[in-house]
């Protein structure tokens, strides 16, 4: 047993957090959500000249020879400054289904890309009813000759409108919600027959609705095997939900402290509100909460690479255990900040509203439940 | 023991239903965030109302009230609530009012209840301060005595719907050095159009604006302006407080809130299905349900104590604590219902109009900002935590 990181993983921690710091102050942070684009493409070129981009690669790849513990260190972080950029979709998402099913020439093709940061992808998986069913799809790929022909609707698809390529799942045969008969695809952006919409979200990020109408890709688009795409699609969504889990850790710390900071300064009846006992034992649960949180979001990254049924528990597990936290954390955060909590003006609302838009990314509290009551009535 | 309700108020329910349906304004009909409500929508129903004569219906009879029994009364806001009307605003109708019949002079009664009843005059509460909140005691805004005037100085914060207001009713401090911070306040009237005050918009977490700071500056009022007696204006807050129980637990409006949370779940999916069948949401929906109908319940009985002369109790407490924890679970709850099309922020969407890229099932687009603004409940009106400090203290006797 060992919960300690090597000098390289806190290399990585040093230098995102370093970045975070020195570049998203608060004020700066709103002036760029607030901006045309809605985020700083130089600070992705940063990210990648600090080699945060490469860091979940093997050397092989073009990466570190890092993994998820990487990338966990690295969402706790961006959770601490609510960073928005689209690491998760990009490197996490895109980048996992290149580095576990990609070919030789995908991975020399896009991966490369990703790493320099030239290329960003934004992963289209969800679809307006199809909740967070993974093969709940609509959208479908149909063969023709050794092209494949996409057709469907992809409901907010994070950071679209900043990428240069998709990651997109379609049904290549079977029935909307069957498990098998799911491929996955990379299709560029500018591809005949690709639409969007843009708009921002609550938590300060930017997406889209994508459409696909007859967009034709070549066959080598693929990412691993027609029809059995599924298996992938949960392991790199699982790898995304830790990653998520990590980013809401950073995130409640910050809140955490915060909120800890203001019960000190706020008087209220002569006397700080942090010496009333309901608000210290409030703050001794959000604390609580916290550490439990952290356990489970280290559970869910060191048990990423074992066997299917242990990682999907421990995913679900984190995702419950984190979705109730942050709930909890940002509810009360807000509380504790009496009307001051409710304001556009302090950092602790956006601190909320990203915890609160976290506890439905890949899957709600609901959703994991019930996957693990699944997993055990399976076991 | 019984709750049905007798003919009388039976044939009561039916008259009001009947006016409701043919009066209440086209324009606004199922319309309720108060973001995207005008000014002029916000008044449309208070105007009908009071040339109905329905506008104050818990005043007394002398002072325009409908004479009401509490039954009726709850009767009326269930109604209302089923068309989701958009009601009088408390400021006027709910709170000054009250105070300037029960302790204005007969000039201020004349200047200012009519404006109140038939909704031409706008209203707004300037209490809280920087640093008076829950202990809204501490306040420092101070009205000096000059002549025939006072002079105001100080700020005031979280001043709903001030951008709007004709009128504001203030507690200012007119005796520094009175023994306790509660004594030496006083309770004045102030025309928001006086030289010298500035409405200054806060922004709050779901992007709306109903809220503001009001500065005041060497602001000249008239002494007339005084309610009742110098430095006895804390009685008079309390009284405030106190007096407007009917609908602090906003049960009508619950009820109509989950109708509306099963109807969302009856559209989304689940594997499929509807997700209002899946067991584990149907679960949460009930269990809202449930403890709605015990508040209900506990309302209905302050309301029979109302109605056999009991005044105004703690018991309010329970009823502010429940009734927010409820609505707060029902917008917890659907946001969960909407799934992903909880993300998208509304206010950022392209403005062209057209409607061939739609963004998501409509009910989804308040979702996240009615979520995150409802937080407020629990923080105003005296915070859920001072609730419960009021019922370990009057009801426990801690
Ligand atoms: C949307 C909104 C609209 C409002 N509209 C108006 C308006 O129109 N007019 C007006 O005058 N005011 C208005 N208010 C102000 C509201 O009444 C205050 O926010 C409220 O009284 C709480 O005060 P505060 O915000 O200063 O929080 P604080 O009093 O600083 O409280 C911070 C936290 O400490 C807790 N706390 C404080 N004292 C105690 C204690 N003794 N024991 C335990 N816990 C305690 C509180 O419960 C809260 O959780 C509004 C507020 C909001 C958010």
């Amino acid at each position: 047993m060992d919960f300690n990181f090597t000098d390289e993983q806190n290399m990585v921690r040093d230098g995102i957090s370093r970045l975070i710091r020195e570049q998203y102050d608060w004020d700066t942070r709103r002036e760029v959500i607030a901006s045309e684009t809605g985020w700083r493409p130089e600070l992705w070129a940063q990210l990648a000249e600090l080699g945060m981009l490469a860091a979940p690669f093997s050397e092989e790849d073009g990466g570190f020879g890092g993994g998820a513990t990487e990338t966990m260190l690295i969402m706790e972080e961006f959770g601490k400054g609510l960073a928005i950029e689209p690491f998760i979709p990009s490197v996490v998402c895109a980048g996992g289904f290149l580095k576990y099913g990609g070919s030789a020439a995908q991975k020399e093709e896009y991966l490369a890309g990703i790493i320099s940061g030239e290329m960003i992808f934004a992963f289209a998986y969800a679809e307006p009813r199809g909740r967070y069913d993974l093969a709940d799809l609509q959208t479908t790929a149909k063969a023709d000759g050794g092209d494949y022909v996409l057709n469907g609707h992809k409901a907010v698809v994070i950071g679209a409108p900043w990428a240069t390529h998709f990651v997109v799942t379609a049904r290549t045969a079977g029935d909307q919600r069957d498990r098998s008969g799911v491929s996955v695809f990379i299709v560029d952006k500018n591809a005949d027959g690709v639409s969007l919409r843009d708009y921002g979200t609550v938590d300060g990020r930017r997406a889209s609705e994508v459409y696909f109408e007859n967009v034709k890709v070549a066959g080598d688009a693929l990412i691993g095997e027609a029809d059995n795409g599924l298996p992938l699609i949960e392991q790199v969504v699982d790898e995304a939900t830790a990653a998520v889990c990590a980013e809401a850790t950073g995130a409640m710390k910050v809140t955490n402290e915060m909120t800890l900071d203001y019960s000190r300064q706020r008087k209220q009846f002569g006397t700080p509100i942090g010496s009333f006992q309901v608000l210290q034992h409030r703050m001794a649960d959000m604390l609580m909460e916290y550490e439990q949180s952290v356990s489970m979001s280290y559970l869910a990254t060191i048990r990423l690479s074992e066997d299917v049924a242990t990682r999907k528990e421990a995913v679900s597990s984190a995702k419950v255990r984190i979705g109730q936290a942050a709930r909890f954390i940002g509810q009360n955060a807000i509380q504790t900040h009496g009307g001051m909590g409710m304001t556009d003006e302090l950092a602790v609302g956006s601190y909320f509203k990203r915890l609160s838009i976290i506890e439905g990314e890949f899957g709600s509290v609901d959703h994991h439940m019930r996957r693990h009551i699944r997993l055990n009535a399976a076991a | 023991m019984n709750l049905e309700f007798t003919a009388e108020e039976n044939a009561f329910r039916d008259e009001v239903r009947e006016f409701i349906k043919n009066n209440y304004p086209d324009n606004i009909e199922g319309r309720g965030v108060q973001d995207e409500l005008s000014p002029e929508d916000m008044t449309a129903w208070h105007k009908i109302l009071g040339k109905k004569g329905w506008s104050v219906p818990a005043w007394p009879t002398e002072f325009g009230g409908t004479g009401w029994t509490p039954t009726q009364r709850y009767i009326w806001s269930e109604e209302n609530a089923r068309v989701n009307a958009v009601m009088p605003l408390p400021f006027g109708v709910a709170m000054v009012g009250p105070v300037i019949y029960t302790f204005g002079n007969d000039e201020q009664k004349e200047q200012h209840l009519p404006g109140i009843r038939d909704g031409s005059v706008w209203w707004c509460q300037g209490y809280s301060e920087p640093g008076a909140g829950s202990d809204l005691a501490s306040l420092k805004t101070t009205a000096v005595r000059d002549g025939d005037d006072y002079i105001i100085n100080g700020q005031k914060t979280w001043t709903t719907l001030a951008q709007h207001a004709d009128w504001g009713f203030f507690l200012c401090r007119t005796d520094p050095d009175a023994a306790k911070p509660q004594q030496g306040i006083s309770f004045i009237l102030v025309d928001m159009k006086t030289p010298g005050i500035e409405v200054r918009p806060i922004k709050l977490i779901d992007g709306g604006h109903e809220v503001n700071e009001v500065w005041l500056t060497d602001v000249r009022v008239p002494a007339s302006n005084l309610i009742g007696q110098e430095n006895m204006g804390w009685t008079y807050a309390k009284f405030l407080l106190a007096h407007e129980r009917s609908g602090i637990a906003g049960v009508a409006r619950s009820k109509r809130g989950v109708e509306q949370l099963k109807d969302i779940a009856a559209k989304e999916l689940l594997d499929g299905k509807p997700l209002v069948e899946d067991m584990g949401f149907a679960r949460k929906i009930s269990q809202l349900e449930i403890d709605l109908s015990a508040l209900e319940i506990t309302e209905l009985r302050t309301l029979a104590g109302e109605q056999a002369g009991k005044g105004p109790g703690p018991e309010s407490s329970l009823l502010k604590v429940k009734g927010t924890e409820i609505q707060q679970r029902l917008t917890e709850l659907t946001l969960e219902a909407v799934g992903y099309y909880g993300t998208p922020d509304f206010r950022s969407f392209p403005e062209d109009g057209s409607n061939d890229f739609p963004i998501g099932p409509d009910y989804a687009h308040h979702a996240a900002p009615t979520y995150f603004n409802m937080r407020k409940t629990s923080i105003y009106g005296g915070s859920n935590e001072i609730q419960r400090n009021i019922i370990t203290k009057m009801i426990l006797g801690l």
